[in-house]
């Protein structure tokens, strides 16, 4: 499995990360590194193996049905680098 | 007096209920220490301040005979990923710059709850990925025991930070979080004791999740005993966290007996691994003859799926990162760097945010979940964990405790490994595969390398069986009588 | 009734598939415990999960579960015993996590049927796929400033129950009526309230075309939030016609997520999507898959109320109503109970006539729920006892209503004081009678003389002296018997 330079720059788009075009061939190379030894995981029989769902041995726990939380959005706020009449504002998006 | 701050938390304990000393003189000592030891770099924050009030509180409290929990007044550093209400928390991250929460995590609030007083929110790799504690925005770690050459070490990772202050006597203990050996490795390189519990044994609420089916929180100590107690007021059910196991603590210090006769302790052959030091080989054996020497049954057993652990880590943890990372991105709290569109600012943000180690994982989750890779990475990633995990069930069914080698080396130069990821990855060989089965796992230091650096041994147990894992840990740490300290 | 669609070189049938969001009738939201109603302040019903804090999990609402089940028996459909729940990938400023948790390949309510009723008593089943739970986004508001994006997390993290169809809708009308017949059903268990309004149920309209008689499916697109029943319609009849006029002038739709203007009833597409999502799907990692027993999903079953199809089966074979009749009637289960109020011990036909054409004419006329009816259900069947025992008359019964619908009221009372009581008396009603004959001898003979039809003109002229207390009945054969001598 080899990734090159395009695929890179659509992962990085996916993962809204930017990575300057001088950077991406490199970080292929990283990346490739690290799938060739990931590959090793083929020589594994995992004919009928389930797939671990969790390491826990217990039940989904289930919460009843109440309102526990909210109320207070100078909280909820409090961190956001920016605000505007109580809500959180971002660069206009365009649907 | 001053070297109040050297105490375990059981002399702490003693001491403080006798009357000794005060708690405030105790947190006093540590600050002290903390400040002579600020070339470490263990600490992102300090928080003097709030560890004088809460080891003021302390001694109110014990005056009025309101003193409880053995961590009532014990100075303890927190990793900083672990949200503190009101005090920076940062995941070691320039993403997370300024952000202040508003909650405090249910594990650091059990022991704060307990009494315990925070010195301040230890360093560690950033976002929790790293094994030497080099990825941190806010500078490396500097292990208190040097090289024989006078080389800075690095103190392993990712709870390198918290490591070194134990180390270091900065603190009497900290907490830390391991999601592939991120405990038990710097422990390992530090010459001190680190637990991870069962997963599920503590919770993950206010934990700044890296891996969520992986990471977990646990104590880091001078002692075994230590790490009991710590571990009692550390641990226990949360209905906030619904993969917090919902059953009770049993005494994990009363489990401190001593006493490992008739006990079957594994030797897994794949632990054995190629290139593996002579030295790490040796202590090793040593480490099954002090417990056979101590009543113990040694049993061969074989764990098939051993070197799948870390290849396999390598897909899961990354891909549960990429989405859990994926709420960083300027909207509502840390780092907003500008953009034209929403989609350019998430990308600014997140480029000039993360580190490289920390891109270099999202990227490789992003890619292992990606439309047709799902099955051949993931899928099989998270197949071959259920055979890791019943290779470790199987074993249980001829044995009590696993004993393996922490780390592969003792720590090692600042610098080494880092252009090199893979590496720098091979360090978890020995941790990773517990953390795949979720089971209980410790580090206690059990001798020297040739050049004078700590080396750690590792017991694995069963699943929620601490207590078994404490005994033996015990036991050996008594056979080990390591009491080398770091040369500053 | 089939919709084609003239090509210029053939004729096409549409392909349509509904997928419905309804917001789960619950206090909290899914995973968090911040309030699920609609409104409030800006981001003042948002809990430290929904705004996507460090450290923060999900926990899951027993209530979002249970109304999931009780939906899907509701749909006829498999509930599946252990279900998943899902991380879905992807980035906007109104989903905090930057996943949604969702149910992907392991939903908890599989493959059902909903009967659809269409114009001139015809029904038509058509297949549920599947319907699954996950939260809702928050909302984004793009117009309260020129450069900036405002976000309210409110609604982030509502519990969803996303309801897929099977493509098996040709029409829109039977688009239309499934997604009333939907609603209906939901409001009937009381799992989502059906309002299309406030965004509690939302429609993402799926439409393809095909040459009449091909077997295979063609590209088709997706029309997002549609929030109206009249909108689904127009928009599955613009979109259809847009496609065929794509195919006659050689070309293709592209697969695509489009958006319906209800301005001007025209779809469009939707911008920023040059990039393909790739959701990225896996399974949650903080939460365990949800196991139901066979005990829980019988307790369920039996504390559903009587559906809206087998009711109408009921007043059918019980009631004798007619098919339409009884459709009307369950539509809306408060109808229904009004209904019902209405009919009990009473004659079930008269009672529907005068819900369906008085009742529901004159809320119609004054824009009122049937909630808020001036003429409440035992006042209405009273007045139907003082028809049935001939304390008014028919026609007098619609005057006490009218008064009823504007001022309220007991019709007793009504009918008491305003003296509208019948005259029955036979003794009464030839007085009058009399007196109209004496006073139009020329009616009179040509009454004899053969012109029976004048008979009406008398009858006329009677209730108008009477000011319509007499009844009709009586005075009709009192007169054929007077004037016969």
């Amino acid at each position: 499995m080899s990734l090159d330079k395009a695929t890179v720059k659509n992962i990085a788009f996916l993962a809204r990360i930017r990575v300057p075009d001088e950077d991406l061939e490199p970080l292929a190379g990283e990346l490739n590194n690290i799938l060739d030894w990931i590959e090793q995981l083929g020589e594994v029989n995992t004919d009928g193996v389930e797939p671990m769902a969790s390491v826990s041995n217990v039940t989904l726990p289930l919460r009843r049905d109440a309102v526990t939380g909210g109320g207070q959005p100078e909280k909820v706020l409090a961190n956001a680098p920016e605000a505007e009449k109580g809500f959180y504002t971002v660069p206009k998006v365009v649907e | 007096m001053s070297d109040l701050n050297k105490l375990t938390i059981a002399d702490a304990r003693d001491g403080l209920a006798k009357g000794d000393f005060s708690s405030v003189e105790l947190t006093e000592s540590c600050l002290a220490s903390m400040t002579a030891s600020k070339g470490l770099n263990a600490f992102i924050t300090e928080t003097p301040e709030i560890a004088l009030e809460r080891a003021k509180e302390s001694d109110e409290r014990r005056l009025g005979g309101k003193a409880e929990s053995a961590m009532d007044g014990v100075p303890i550093a927190v990793k900083d990923l672990f949200c503190t209400e009101g005090v920076l928390t940062t995941a070691a991250s320039h993403i997370l710059d300024g952000y202040t929460p508003v909650y405090e995590s249910t594990v650091s609030g059990n022991l704060r709850n307990d009494g315990a007083v925070m010195l301040g929110k230890a360093n560690l790799d950033e976002f929790a990925m790293g094994s030497a504690n080099v990825t941190s925005y806010y500078g490396n770690v500097i292990n208190p025991w040097k090289g024989s050459d006078g080389k800075d070490l690095v103190p392993g990772g990712s709870s390198g930070g918290s490591a070194a202050a134990v180390a270091g006597d900065l603190c009497l203990a900290a907490t830390g979080t391991d999601t592939g050996g991120s405990i038990r490795q710097p422990a390992s390189f530090c010459g001190i004791v680190g637990l991870k519990p069962t997963y599920g044994r503590c919770s993950r609420w206010g934990v700044v999740a890296f891996a969520s089916s992986l990471d977990q929180p646990g104590p880091m100590t001078k002692t075994v005993r230590d790490a009991a107690i710590m571990l009692q007021s550390m641990a226990g059910h949360d209905s906030k966290d619904s993969t917090s196991a919902p059953i009770d603590l049993p005494d994990f210090e009363a489990a401190l007996t001593g006493d490992v006769k008739g006990l079957k302790v594994g030797i897994p052959k794949e632990y054995r691994v190629d290139g593996m030091p002579a030295e790490i080989e040796a202590l090793w054996q040593k480490g099954a003859e002090w417990l056979k020497a101590a009543g113990a049954e040694i049993v061969d057993i074989s764990l098939p799926h051993t070197k799948y652990a870390l290849p396999v880590y390598y897909i899961v943890a990354p891909a549960e990162a990429s989405a859990n990372l994926a709420r960083y991105d300027g909207v509502r709290y840390g780092l907003r760097v500008e953009g034209e569109s929403i989609d350019d600012m998430y990308m600014n943000t997140r480029g000039e945010g993360f580190g490289k180690e920390v891109q270099r994982r999202v990227m490789i989750g992003t890619y292992v979940l990606s439309a047709g890779y799902y099955d051949a990475y993931y899928l099989k990633a998270q197949q071959i964990r259920t055979l890791i995990a019943k290779d470790f069930t199987d074993a249980y069914e001829q044995v009590d405790v696993i004993l393996t080698p922490t780390a592969p080396s003792a720590a090692f130069p600042i610098g080494e490994n880092l252009d090199d990821p893979l590496a720098m990855y091979l360090n978890d060989v020995f941790t990773v595969p517990a953390s795949m089965a979720g089971l209980p796992g410790i580090s206690i230091p059990a001798g020297l390398s040739e050049s004078g650096l700590p080396l750690g041994l590792q017991l694995l147990g069963k699943s929620f069986d601490e207590e078994t894992v404490l005994r033996v840990a015990g036991v050996m740490e008594t056979a080990a009588a390591f009491s080398a300290k770091p040369g500053q | 009734m089939s919709y084609i669609i003239q090509g210029e070189t053939c004729d096409w049938e549409v392909v349509i598939g509904l997928e419905v969001h309804c917001q789960v009738t619950s206090k909290s939201k899914l995973f968090s415990g911040g309030s699920a109603s609609f409104g409030g302040e800006p981001n003042d019903h948002v809990d430290l999960l929904d705004a996507g804090l460090p450290g923060m999990l999900p926990v899951v609402n027993e209530l979002a579960v249970e109304q999931a089940v009780r939906t899907g028996l509701g749909l006829k459909a498999q509930i599946n015993k252990r279900s998943v729940f899902s991380r879905k990938n992807y980035f906007y400023a109104d989903m905090p996590l930057g996943y949604q948790i969702t149910q992907y390949d392991q939903p908890t309510v599989g493959e059902g049927t909903i009967l659809l009723e269409l114009e001139g008593g015809k029904t038509k089943e058509v297949g549920i796929e599947r319907l699954h739970l996950e939260a809702d986004a928050g909302k984004s508001l793009h117009d309260q400033h020129p450069s900036k994006t405002f976000v309210d997390l409110n609604r982030a993290g509502v519990a969803l129950m996303e309801i897929v169809s099977k493509p098996d809708m040709r029409t829109p009308e039977e688009a239309g009526a499934y997604v009333r017949k939907l609603r209906s059903i939901v409001r009937y268990l009381e799992t989502c309230d059906g309002n299309m309004d406030e965004g509690s149920m939302r429609c993402d309209v799926n439409v393809s075309v095909r040459p009449v008689g091909a077997d295979e499916l063609r590209t088709r697109c997706e029309i997002k939030n549609v929030n109206s029943v009249r909108f689904v319609m127009q928009a599955v009849e613009y979109e259809a016609q847009r496609h065929v006029e794509l195919y006659d002038e050689g070309e293709e739709p592209v697969q695509e997520t489009r958006l319906f203007d209800s301005g001007n009833g025209t779809t469009r597409s939707m911008r920023s999507k040059e990039h393909a999502h790739d959701y990225r799907y896996f399974p949650e990692p903080d939460l365990l898959p949800v196991d139901l027993t066979d005990d829980y999903i019988d307790n369920i079953r039996k504390t559903l109320p009587e559906l809206p199809d087998e009711r109408r089966e009921r007043y059918i074979s019980d009631f004798g109503l007619s098919a339409i009749d009884a459709g009307v009637l369950v539509a809306e289960r408060e109808n229904a109970a009004y209904f019902e109020t209405v009919a009990h011990g009473r004659d079930a036909k008269m009672a529907a006539n005068w819900v369906t054409t008085n009742l529901f004419g004159a809320l119609k006329k004054n824009g009122k729920h049937i909630s808020e009816s001036p003429v409440s259900a035992e006042n209405l069947g009273k007045l139907l006892d003082l028809i049935a025992d001939n304390t008014i008359s028919g026609r007098i019964a619609k005057d006490v209503f009218e008064e009823m619908v504007e001022n309220g009221g007991d019709p007793e009372k009504i009918v008491e004081e305003k003296g509208l009581k019948q005259i029955t008396d036979t003794g009464a009603i030839e007085g009058i009678l009399d007196d109209i004959i004496a006073n139009n001898p020329g009616q009179v003979e040509q009454y004899k003389g053969g012109n029976d039809k004048l008979i009406g003109w008398f009858v006329g002229q009677v209730m108008k002296a009477s000011q319509g207390k007499a009844n009709p009945g009586m005075v009709n054969k009192l007169l054929k018997d007077k004037l016969s001598d």
